[in-house]
């Protein structure tokens, strides 16, 4: 299973790169000239994120870095050990909506620590892999359209991460718990 | 909201380097997220020009039309309120397909253009669609088929089975990527009306 999706999408960028042209000039579209016209738009929306994102890097870094992010841990931590949860995978599911190299940091430390198959290596992986940056998507995408007011967006985004982190855990205990 | 858990993480932090009596700690950190935030952005760029300039060549050639006709049904039930014949479909239905193939790289451009075309579809410019709610929850809930980056990294740890994770994974995201369009859809009909106006 994986070596037919992990081959389909190492192929996948090559083919779109050969094939889109190839049809495009087939359809006698002036290929290099649309190239061009589009490929223009790129640096003024790639450029015009920078505030955004900036503003919001600031503010998680920090958050982390100051040891704030550390400081609302220690209170967290005896909730949801409660329900069983490892206390070493809650800062990932804590920082993975706010910062994806944040989390990921703290995955690393998990798999260097009790190594990749591990059950919280295992577990740690899954968490990291099944949702992605909320509030990095949220900024870079309505701020490159200049969205203000993003209504629910941001609290639909961060249900999806705690049902996502919770779905690992649960999906980790059954398929992974050694019992 | 967003407003809230800025100023939250700023005001924590420097509460808490203050209680430490390093203050400095702030500085240093400001610094190097701003730092992280254009580095960001200028990786971005290549990677921006590139693919807008590739997608341009689909939408020219029709390819985006044919991919939207295809995928009609799925953009009908996630877009209503997005004319089926509207580029913003086409670049919509690019980026889910990028990122369901893991092309983290290429999802991005197609994205931010789709926000683009959405955007012309609003009449209030600072206030998001339901339309772009919805594209923004399928793209935080991050759902992929392989989780390349992660498999990578465990190989770099030197496991013995680094693909192990991609079923939970897979499982897990598709968790995530159900409860964001629930909830998608439980506020636009809690914040719109039938015929797309606030309520209110």
């Amino acid at each position: 299973m994986f070596e037919v999706v992990s081959f389909i999408s190492n192929m996948m960028l090559p083919a779109i790169i050969v094939f889109v042209p190839l049809y495009a000039v087939f359809r006698k579209v002036p290929v290099y000239d649309s190239f061009i016209e589009g490929a223009k738009e790129g640096f003024p929306t790639a450029i015009s994120i920078i505030p955004h994102l900036v503003g919001m890097m600031v503010a998680v870094s920090i958050f982390r870095d100051t040891g704030a992010l550390q400081f609302y841990l220690q209170f967290l931590n005896p909730v949801l050990s409660w329900f069983n949860i490892p206390n070493e995978v809650i800062p990932i599911g804590i920082l993975r909506p706010i910062s994806g190299t944040g989390s990921l940091a703290f995955v690393e430390s998990i798999l260097r620590t009790y190594g990749p198959d591990s059950f919280l290596g295992k577990l740690a992986s899954t968490i990291q892999g099944s949702t992605d940056t909320t509030l990095y998507v949220l900024t870079v995408y309505f701020g490159a359209v200049g969205i203000r007011s993003s209504l629910y967006a941001l609290k639909v985004g961060l249900w999806a991460d705690l049902a996502g982190f919770l779905a690992s855990w649960i999906i980790c205990s059954i398929i992974f718990m050694p019992s | 909201m967003i407003h809230y858990i800025w100023v939250f993480m700023i005001l924590s932090g420097v509460v808490a380097a203050a209680f430490q009596g390093k203050l400095n700690l702030v500085t240093t950190a400001a610094l190097k997220g701003a730092e992280e935030g254009v580095s960001v952005c200028f990786g971005l760029i290549s990677i921006m020009v590139f693919w807008l300039g590739m997608m341009r060549i689909a939408q020219d050639a029709g390819l985006l039309e044919k991919l939207a006709k295809v995928l009609r049904p799925v953009a009908k039930f996630l877009f209503p309120s997005v004319p089926h014949d509207h580029p913003a479909m086409g670049y919509i239905l690019s980026n889910m397909s990028a990122n369901l193939f893991g092309l983290g790289n290429a999802a991005t451009p197609m994205g931010l253009k789709a926000m683009e075309e959405l955007q012309k579809l609003n009449s209030d410019k600072k206030t998001a669609t339901p339309a772009m709610c919805t594209l923004l929850a399928l793209n935080t809930s991050g759902l992929t088929l392989i989780p390349t980056t992660m498999i990578g990294i465990r190989l770099k740890h030197g496991s013995a089975d680094p693909t192990e994770i991609i079923g939970p994974t897979l499982l897990a995201t598709i968790c995530a990527t159900i409860i964001a369009i629930m909830l998608d859809r439980y506020y636009r009909n809690r914040t719109f009306d039938a015929t797309g106006q606030r309520k209110k």
